[in-house]
């Protein structure tokens, strides 16, 4: 059998994101690359920035006059969004990962109790909790904030 | 059940059909099919190629769930054809499709050849040192019910492929290992007879293999046999960090114990069992 | 470094950017709320509390473990993210000497900057 003879059906990145009908811990994943990539992205842009206060007040003042806009704000937003979720899922994933909280090896009867199954509260924990974050980083960026 | 009872209703299936000699790209086609309760999706395939076209092609051999060979992506998920009934994925439309991340070779059926080749890297039988007993057993290896449970999960793979059809790296990376191989590769490093750990690490630990794993959980909830790829994979983790920090104690493989005289058996026969029924 | 080195790091560097980040966002998001921190009170991001903590040794050295945690985990997620797309061995390889020199480099400017600061804000 020749490879060219047969058809890829490779699921690609699209795998990923839309995979089709699954489980949330799916679309968990797929969170977290985003939200990673946008917490990188953010990263390097402010190192660049938060060092400008390196050269004094004038002009950090300068700089953070410049931030001061609605665009920055939403911006500023969706990095309390992206950190918040990905922190709280990561610490998920440092436990799943190592090997706790997926419950132990047992006789599989059907209909089959998986990890995914036992590991299930924790992924709507991390749901509520980055969602009560996300508030709080909310109404103190868009009602507290001096 | 009474005849009456049994509910016969037309569904339109939609099969995924590919033919390497004419198609690029896999193409949909629609056939009507009379499903009665209780009729599985190889069922419905075998009734389509017999009835309708006689070029459909797909692959089976048990129909009972136990070789793993006739997975495919039913209704946007992969199950096993002949463990699932078709009234029970739907009442209107079903879709066929062949399993994803792998080759199609023709219609439904994948090239399942790379997943064995993977399989074969993990050294997938118990590695031990002492190839004498291996060769010239002294006695048999007996193992604590705690001992068989840690891996006994793990060894009702069928090697199907449905785990890896759901794997999110497994759909852009061809290169990697997978959660079949890796899973296997689980069962036999917690097996007390085994001692292959440090000769599977190098291709566990690698790049490509089971750090790639991100804990979608994909492959645990379609596995048709509840063998939880994911949990091995992530216990498998849990090893490879305790090796590198040193804190993975090596106990040594399960010794052989002699087997009983079986002479000395044999003059205690075992009682007859009583009768149960008149004579 | 094999992979389960490096995949322990990643972790580890990840618990650490989960605390130090989390007090950091605590610190600049949280102000109206928890107001840690912030010795003249007010916005996190004026230049009175800029200052006042760019003065403090530890948050300069908790800044320099933040920025190289973050990094090293950032990047190393961003190099599993590419190379799971298939990309050839080849590919492989430049994308991690890629990473490890954009790393570096942004290692050296924000630790220049946790630093340099510091005598600013002193002198």
């Amino acid at each position: 059998m020749t490879d060219n003879k047969t058809s890829g059906n490779r699921l690609g990145v699209k795998g990923w994101f839309a995979g089709g009908r699954w489980g949330m811990e799916r679309y968990i994943y797929a969170i977290h690359r985003l939200t990673g990539l946008g917490l990188l992205l953010f990263l390097t842009i402010h190192i660049f920035e938060s060092s400008m206060r390196i050269y004094g007040a004038p002009v950090w003042e300068r700089t953070m006059a410049f931030l001061d806009h609605p665009l920055f704000a939403a911006g500023e937003f969706l990095i309390i969004i992206g950190f918040a979720f990905h922190a709280i899922n990561g610490l998920r994933l440092v436990f799943l990962e190592l090997g706790f909280g997926v419950g132990k090896a047992i006789e599989p009867v059907y209909p089959y109790r998986t990890s995914v199954q036992v590991q299930r509260p924790l992924a709507i924990a991390v749901m509520i909790l980055s969602a009560l974050l996300i508030a709080a980083g909310g109404i103190d960026l868009f009602f507290i904030r001096p | 059940m009474k005849r009456q009872d049994v509910q016969e209703r037309i569904i339109s299936v939609y099969i995924h059909r590919f033919d390497p000699t004419s198609d690029k790209k896999p193409r949909a086609v629609l056939y009507e099919l009379a499903v009665e309760q209780g009729m599985t999706v190889l069922d419905g395939l075998h009734r389509i190629k017999e009835t309708q076209d006689p070029t459909l092609a797909f692959r089976f051999s048990c129909r009972m769930g136990v070789c793993g060979s006739c997975a495919m992506l039913i209704n946007g998920k992969p199950m096993l054809a002949c463990n699932t009934q078709i009234l029970d994925v739907t009442d209107k439309a079903l879709t066929v499709a062949p399993l994803p991340n792998f080759r199609v070779v023709r219609d439904l059926v994948p090239d399942l050849a790379p997943l064995f080749k993977k399989h074969v890297q993990v050294n997938p039988y118990i590695v031990r040192t002492d190839g004498h007993e291996m060769e010239s057993p002294s006695g048999e290896f007996i193992q604590t019910p705690e001992e068989l449970i840690k891996y006994l999960q793990f060894t009702y793979c069928i090697k199907c492929g449905a785990c890896v059809a759901a794997c999110p790296t497994a759909a852009t990376d061809e290169n990697y290992l997978g959660p079949m191989a890796l899973a296997q590769a689980y069962r036999y490093i917690v097996d007390s007879r085994d001692d292959g750990f440090h000769s599977r690490k190098s291709v566990v630990g690698a790049d490509k293999a089971v750090f790639n794993c991100h804990y979608a959980g994909e492959c645990s909830a379609v596995c048709p046999k509840g063998v939880d790829p994911a949990r091995a994979i992530q216990f498998m983790k849990r090893e490879l960090v305790r090796d590198y920090l040193l804190m993975r104690r090596h106990t040594a493989p399960l010794k052989a114990r002699a087997l009983n005289d079986k002479s000395k058996e044999k003059k205690t026969p075992l009682p007859v069992p009583p009768y149960t029924v008149d004579r | 470094m094999n992979k389960t080195a490096s995949w322990f790091w990643f972790i580890a560097a990840g618990v650490a950017v989960f605390i130090i980040g989390g007090l950091h966002m605590a610190v600049i998001h949280l102000d109206g709320i928890a107001g840690i921190f912030n010795p003249a009170g007010g916005s996190s991001l004026a230049w009175e509390n800029v200052s006042g903590r760019n003065g403090s040794l530890v948050f300069a050295v908790s800044y320099v473990i933040l920025l190289g945690a973050a990094l090293y985990h950032g990047l190393y997620g961003l190099y599993n993210i590419v190379s799971e797309l298939g990309i050839s061995e080849k590919a492989n390889g430049l994308l991690k000497k890629a990473l490890l020199a954009a790393g570096v480099a942004l290692f050296t400017v924000g630790a220049y900057a946790a630093f340099a600061a510091r005598f600013i804000t002193v002198s």
